[in-house]
């Protein structure tokens, strides 16, 4: 999160505004009517909201993945267990499969976004660009089990395109890691189309011709401009991507089942209750290692989104 | 990156008149990928490998009471997500723009979290809490909790799929705020004489409308299609009734399929006209060279 390097100056200032009498800066009335007025009323319905529908359950995941119950007491405890537990043998290579189809799909959709973004670019039509642009918010936002039914009905055992090309003898199969690759690029491409063209406009026209009156090929100006200046929005759509990946359990759960190991598809598992006795928190445990895989691959992007806006802001 | 150097080459100046065969390639191979799966599973749809063409699942689905019923189900729940995310991003994002400036980064940290926490994640932590109810038996929270997962309109659901929405709802909003100069408005209309109540929905809500909109509707979009969290949490709206009966209907689940995707097209197309006009004639004036 963005925020990690000025979260105890900002925490400081909830608190002061929660205080019954707000700093005088920030309540004086330009209107000039009445009495001072309080403004913190109109941002406590959030703040309430925020505390008991995200922090009440978010604090529980966290505590309870740290508790054990005792199957033969019922008294619970304090414990790691499930934490170990939830980083070992068929959970960690739930863990490890969601990271590396999450890194792959992420790497794919980045760099075929980009390409395809910056084809659309090249076309040099309005009407192309803007058909592009609204077909791409279509599919970006067709995810989950839709998806995953389009994809059945294409590719899988009795699907339309399997039929037609006879994929069953190449050994093809859908419902498998490449499978889901493949599902997943569906709703990331488009994403990172839209995410990445705004960017993409950013490389002036002017820099190619300083570049070229300066004697350098495409390749090069590519390489030690466009590329660089680039670099930040690419990460940072390379990060999106990966985070859409990785939280994204619909379309593998309708598509696969648990054929594919994946950590969302265990925790759902898991919450079902399919763990053994005294397991009962494991789910929890998993949640939380994905919470904090997802928050180190978030940081990563910090300090380039500052260089990006410098040059794209 | 070969692609990326190929294609680059046809919008350099110098080259401008050359045909830009290379982008094109690449748009028609795209193309193709997005809209085989569209076609064949409409084909999948209507080809009956016995009985040749036929629009039996169409029926069937027009039929079909638990269709109706869960599809309603979606977008009531989409409905009270949207009116709740905007009672409570609407106020609290003008207030702060206008007079609590400090409070404006831990809003915008606060709105974006739950992109960290994926909703399997999110849900996990919901059901522990829910699954509190038996200890609560005899105090009054009994009740709410009897409330909240009412299987006609569980108003969980609701809460749950509100925090998924704050990210969409705070770019759009932050994007919106930032494109008028709100201070200025509000004043003119206050030494104009105009109540709070009118300033609000006569100034400040017709400017923010684009970025109402187009929050709204991501939030809309991403409800109808949610599966994760009503399945876990054991309701039954447009998509996991869709995974339901695709179990013994195949057919039937992939047109509802190629429903859902018609009706987030049908959405993001309500969207383009209705937010469109207004920040399509500024954008258009700020970069006149794309």
């Amino acid at each position: 999160m963005a925020v990690t390097s000025q979260a105890p100056a900002r925490d400081g200032a909830t608190a002061t505004e929660e205080q019954p009498q707000p700093a005088p800066s920030v309540t004086r009335r330009r209107a000039g009517r009445g009495a001072p007025r309080r403004h913190w009323p109109a941002v406590v319905p959030f703040f309430a909201f925020m505390a008991v529908c995200f922090g009440l359950p978010a604090c529980t995941l966290a505590y309870n993945a740290f508790t054990v119950i005792d199957p033969a007491t019922g008294a619970s405890h304090y414990s790691i267990d499930n934490v170990r537990h939830s980083l070992t043998g068929a959970y960690a290579t739930g863990l490890a499969g969601s990271v590396k189809l999450s890194l792959l799909s992420a790497v794919l959709a980045t760099v075929l976004g980009t390409v395809i973004a910056q084809a659309l670019l090249g076309a040099r039509s309005g009407a192309l660009r803007k058909a592009v642009v609204s077909a791409s918010g279509v599919f970006a936002n067709f995810s989950g089990a839709p998806l995953a039914f389009a994809f059945i009905a294409t590719l899988g055992t009795t699907g339309t395109v399997t039929r037609l090309l006879h994929l069953k003898s190449t050994g093809f199969s859908l419902y498998t890691f490449t499978g889901l690759v493949l599902a997943y690029l569906y709703f990331m491409v488009p994403l990172m189309v839209v995410t990445i063209l705004p960017a993409l406009d950013g490389i002036r026209a002017q820099w190619r011709e300083a570049a070229a009156s300066c004697g350098a090929t495409k390749a090069q100006f590519w390489r030690h401009v466009g590329l660089p200046v680039l670099m930040p929005s690419l990460l940072g759509g390379a990060v999106l991507m990966f985070g859409t990946a990785f939280a994204s359990h619909a379309t593998a759960a309708v598509m696969t089942g648990s054929s594919v190991p994946l950590i969302t598809i265990q925790i759902a598992n898991a919450l079902s209750g399919n763990v053994l006795v005294g397991q009962e928190n494991l789910a929890l445990a998993m949640s939380l290692n994905m919470v904090v895989i997802a928050l180190l691959v978030m940081a990563v992007q910090i300090p380039l989104q500052r260089r990006s806006n410098r040059w794209l802001g | 990156m070969a692609g990326l150097t190929a294609v680059s080459r046809t919008a350099v100046p110098r080259t401008a008149r050359k045909r830009p065969y290379g982008s094109i390639l690449v748009l028609l191979l795209a193309a193709l990928y997005f809209l085989v799966p569209v076609a064949a599973s409409l084909w999948f749809t209507v080809d009956d490998p016995a009985k040749g063409l036929t629009f039996g699942a169409y029926a069937k689905g027009l039929r079909d009471d638990g269709m109706a019923t869960s599809l309603g189900l979606s977008v009531r729940l989409g409905l009270a997500t949207v009116a709740l995310g905007l009672a409570l991003m609407v106020p609290t994002m003008v207030v702060v723009t206008l007079r609590l400036p400090r409070l404006r980064r831990v809003v915008e940290v606060l709105c974006m979290v739950p992109l960290i926490v994926p909703p399997i994640a999110l849900v996990a932590g919901v059901s522990t809490v829910l699954s509190w109810e038996d200890d609560l038996r005899t105090t009054p929270l009994w009740g709410t909790f009897q409330a909240l997962h009412d299987k006609s309109f569980p108003l969980v659901l609701v809460l749950v799929y509100t925090v998924m929405s704050l990210p969409f709802l705070y770019r759009s909003l932050d994007g919106g705020l930032r494109a008028v100069d709100l201070k200025t408005l509000v004043e003119a209309s206050r030494s104009l004489g105009a109540t709070r109540r009118t300033t609000l929905c006569r100034v400040v809500v017709p400017n923010l409308r684009p970025a109402i909109v187009s929050g709204s509707v991501l939030s809309l979009a991403m409800v109808l299609g949610e599966f994760t969290v009503a399945n876990v949490l054991g309701f039954e709206p447009f998509s996991v009734w869709m995974v339901h009966v695709g179990e013994y209907e195949a057919q039937l689940s992939v047109a509802a399929a190629m429903l859902s995707l018609l009706i987030t097209w049908g959405l993001l197309l309500l969207l383009t006209n209705l937010a469109g006009g207004r920040t399509r004639a500024r954008a258009d004036r700020r970069k006149p060279t794309v």
